[in-house]
């Protein structure tokens, strides 16, 4: 293609760059998001199976009780490593056989009377993003004027309470006046102080900070296994066949050169 | 003398091997998509073994479960039940089932009372004739079918016969005993209908 | 022909027997050297020629997934969401099989926009060409409502409301739209009825059509030879003993084997979307999709697949009411001309030289800024309305729409090259 490039006229080429400008410059897709708030990015990695295992046992014990995951088989968990005997011991709650689909404890309808209608979890993942439950879960702060006491940095208004708020503790939001490195105050862009919303923590948790982001990471990380549970194997698998077509182009591209020799 | 053109070796050989790497490409390709039509993970959860308690099924009693879609009777056999098997060889069209035995009679079952303890028969509740599920008649009281009944199963649909050990009476439209299918002791209180060993 | 007045197969080796018994019945020695081993194609293809063996291949690629997909799909409102993650995570290979489905509707635009776009370069539109630019055009006209009727069937948010939203432009229509929406969706609001009736045309009507068209599409090329880079008739210069134009070369082996590697490249491309990127930055695959349709809920930003993208920028971009219609409807007016447009391109090019090697400046300065504009338009397309970016889709409009409206006036006035007699390399 580059010697395309070459043969094109000037304003061709031109065009080709712009091109290749417009598309990088692209922004990517936007994910759904109640609001603009800046996400952290989320340190997981879904080949770490015994994070996956922790954050496995984190989501049937607390995300369960409201949310189902209705498109998730019990017995999926065995690529977590985990027997049969481990996922019906450690895992189940409210189903019986380890062939079931992970359903809610409650029913949809008083799921929905309680809290209002609480998604399905089972591709929220994909939908949302692991960065943006990684924020979400460590997002929340007490606020008196919401219905469930609640309130949350990248979900403002939502309805689910902070579920993990025993071992996270309880925060509050303070408005703080910015400011720089040689402590003066920093400016808005219209001209007033500019104010950082901070946490800041009023009844600790049991788990010290470090300790419950490890935790929420492996929810989040099984969250996104939970989402795509065939993306590692995807990529593996990957690699073989890219491996092996790169052989075939280097065959044909021999072959089509044989043949070619006749034509000129 | 042969006048053979001249065959050009390199073409050839990239020819080849270009084919025999497209063959392989070709092959990887139908095999997932093959694959693809072998039973999902739901249909292989729905045909799982289940788990059946047998605690409080008393002497007499029959329990009847559903596995891939069948009705599978448990029956508690009474000593008296057991007599009346061996009282009814002479009677049964297969006695030592040995009609078809990959298929109705697994290895621990081919024994004079068809399952693994004799206290418990365990069979698939399908007619072996056309596919009707028969009632039971566990008495051992004259029937209209039968004045000299022993207790068993009868299919309303055409008539067949089976005894307490889920064996063919002769000369009736069933050809073969009633099916054994594959299950195990998970505990003495405790089967698991579905798979022969345990997991 | 009486089947014994033909001449046995040779050369087939061991298969010499039965080839002739069915050439006896059936015209495949005829078709096989007319289509294949004795039809003449320029030499000097080029990259840009790829691409149409590419969406042959893709279209196959669509139809052996989409049949797989068949097997496990539910069409029906309330299952099909749910149908589509059991195949993607219960049947084996299944995610395999959905992962080339979606890269492959990708795909195959991809190689349909280049493919057109070769057209422009070379003028592969112009006489005695146009029927086959015609055909092509109805080809691209099906493929995206091939691909507007098998976006609907995930049933996710974003085929929920995709559907609405266009559903909804046909009710623009002035005297007849809503009601022509009604027939449309069956329903007063995109529902079951419409799910089941919109599977039925992606899984069977509208591919029918496609195989069809694209059978004389070929048809039509062969009719008339293939153009080339240089936009020079290879028909012209025949040997004279042989008959054979000087500059073509046999389809096989020449691009059989040329486009067995040009597949394999495109093959090697494709798994690494498929194998590590199937979601493409959320482009391929939309994020809110994977969010279940909720009629009571519209996600805050609505955008088609990136492939509709311009022509929703066009759309969007009439924001003022003419002459008693509305923006509305001009806005449906507008996105329709700008396909439809193409195919009056035979005529509206009035250029002597065929191929952009040989043309004047002016036509290389308005085909440049044409795709700017395109991808311009296709860009804003996937964003949110500012004012500032509909100003931009309103200047871009105008420069897509001139392009086509002024091609007789400045094609005819351009200082052109002299075509050479025989091809370039």
């Amino acid at each position: 293609m580059m010697k395309q490039l070459q043969g094109m006229p000037a304003p061709l080429r031109l065009l080709a760059s712009l091109a290749a400008a417009a598309v990088l410059a692209a922004p990517l897709a936007v994910r759904a998001s109640e609001s603009e708030a800046r996400l952290e990015s989320a340190p997981i990695d879904v080949r770490d199976v015994a994070s996956l295992q922790s954050g496995a046992r984190t989501f049937v014990n607390y995300c369960l009780n409201c949310h189902s995951a209705s498109l998730m088989r019990y017995n999926r968990l065995r690529d977590l490593d985990l027997t049969d005997r481990q996922i019906v011991d450690n895992l189940m709650f409210s189903a019986t056989k380890v062939g079931e689909m992970m359903n809610i404890a409650m029913t949809r309808k008083d799921a929905a009377a309680w809290f209002g209608p609480a998604p399905d979890l089972s591709v929220i993942a994909r939908s949302r993003g692991a960065d943006w439950l990684w924020s979400y879960m460590r997002g929340f702060y007490r606020d008196p004027k919401s219905p469930t006491g609640w309130n949350n940095t990248v979900f403002p208004g939502v309805g689910m309470p902070n579920v993990l708020w025993q071992m996270q503790g309880q925060r509050v939001l303070k408005e703080e006046v910015e400011k720089d490195a040689s402590g003066r105050e920093v400016k808005d862009e219209h001209g007033g102080v500019a104010k950082a919303t901070k946490f800041e923590t009023v009844v600790p948790g049991t788990l010290a900070p470090p300790e419950f982001d490890a935790q929420v990471r492996d929810l989040v990380n099984f969250m996104t296994w939970m989402a795509d549970p065939h993306q590692v194997l995807r990529k593996q698998v990957g690699v073989w066949v890219l491996f092996f077509l790169a052989v075939l182009v280097a065959l044909s591209y021999a072959l089509y050169k044989e043949y070619w020799k006749d034509v000129h | 003398m042969s006048d053979k053109p001249e065959v050009n070796t390199r073409r050839r050989n990239i020819l080849i091997a270009t084919g025999c790497a497209g063959g392989v490409a070709g092959v990887a390709t139908v095999v997932p998509f093959v694959a693809s039509m072998m039973p999902s993970e739901r249909a292989k959860a729905l045909g799982a073994p289940i788990e059946v308690d047998i605690t409080y099924l008393a002497p007499g009693e029959m329990v009847r479960v559903e596995w891939r879609g069948q009705p599978v009777w448990i029956l508690h056999r009474t000593k008296e039940m057991l007599a009346d098997i061996k009282a009814e060889d002479s009677k049964v069209a297969d006695p030592k089932s040995e009609r078809k035995p990959d298929e109705l009679t697994p290895e621990y079952a081919r024994n004079e009372y068809r399952s693994r303890k004799p206290e418990y028969l365990v069979v698939v509740g399908i007619c072996t004739h056309l596919g009707c599920s028969p009632t039971d008649r566990l008495k051992a009281e004259p029937e209209p079918f039968d004045p000299d009944w022993k207790g068993g199963f009868y299919c309303p649909c055409h008539g067949s016969l089976f005894d307490l050990a889920g064996r063919v009476y002769k000369n009736k439209p069933a050809p073969d005993n009633l099916r054994v299918p594959p299950y195990t002791y998970l505990t003495d209180s405790k089967l698991l209908i579905g798979e022969d060993k345990k997991a | 022909m009486a089947a014994t007045e033909k001449l046995p197969v040779t050369g087939a080796g061991p298969f010499n027997a039965v080839l002739t018994w069915i050439d006896q019945r059936f015209p495949l020695v005829s078709t096989w050297k007319e289509h294949l081993a004795e039809y003449y194609a320029p030499r000097n293809f080029n990259f840009w020629y790829y691409f149409g063996s590419l969406a042959l291949l893709v279209l196959v690629i669509q139809i052996v997934t989409g049949i797989f997909l068949t097997m496990n799909y539910k069409p029906d409102a309330s299952l099909a969401f749910a149908s589509v993650e059991f195949i993607m995570r219960e049947v084996p290979w299944g995610w395999l099989v959905r992962y080339m489905h979606s890269t492959g509707a990708s795909a195959f635009f991809i190689c349909v926009y280049l493919h057109m776009f070769r057209g422009l370069l070379y003028g592969s539109y112009r006489k005695p060409r146009e029927l086959l630019w015609i055909f092509g055009m109805f080809i691209f006209l099906c493929l995206m409502a091939e691909a507007f009727f098998g976006y609907l069937l995930p049933w996710g948010q974003m085929s929920y409301w995709g559907a609405q939203v266009i559903v909804n432009l046909f009710a623009a229509i002035p005297f007849i739209g809503p009601d022509l929406a009604i027939w449309i969706r069956g329903d007063y609001v995109i529902s079951d009825a419409t799910l089941n009736r919109f599977f039925a045309f992606h899984v069977i009507a509208i591919p029918l059509v496609l195989l069809g068209l694209v059978a004389v599409h070929l048809l039509a090329l062969h009719e008339v030879g293939s153009n080339n880079p240089d936009g020079i008739e290879i028909k012209k210069n025949k040997d004279p003993k042989t008959g054979i134009p000087l500059d073509g070369i046999p389809f096989h082996p020449y691009y059989t084997v040329k486009d067995i590697f040009g597949v394999s490249v495109f093959l090697l491309v494709f798994a690494v979307i498929v194998f590590f990127a199937p979601e493409v930055g959320g482009y391929f695959l939309e994020y809110n999709n994977f969010i279940p349709a909720d009629p009571l809920k519209t996600p805050q930003h609505i955008a088609p697949v990136w492939y509709f993208t311009p022509y929703y920028s066009i759309l969007r971009a009439n924001t003022v009411n003419f002459f008693w219609v509305d923006a509305k409807v001009w806005g449906v007016i507008a996105m329709g001309v700008s396909v439809m447009i193409f195919f009056l391109l035979p005529w509206l090019d009035r250029s002597p030289a065929k191929s952009i090697r040989y043309r004047g400046p002016i036509y290389k300065a308005a085909l440049a800024v044409f795709v700017v504009c395109f991808l311009i338009l296709g860009y804003l397309g996937t964003e949110t309305v500012t004012e500032g970016r509909t100003l931009m889709a309103q200047v871009c409009t105008v420069v897509y729409f001139l392009f086509f409206i002024l091609m007789p006036w400045y094609t005819a006035i351009d200082k052109c090259k002299p075509e050479p007699e025989r091809v370039t390399k």
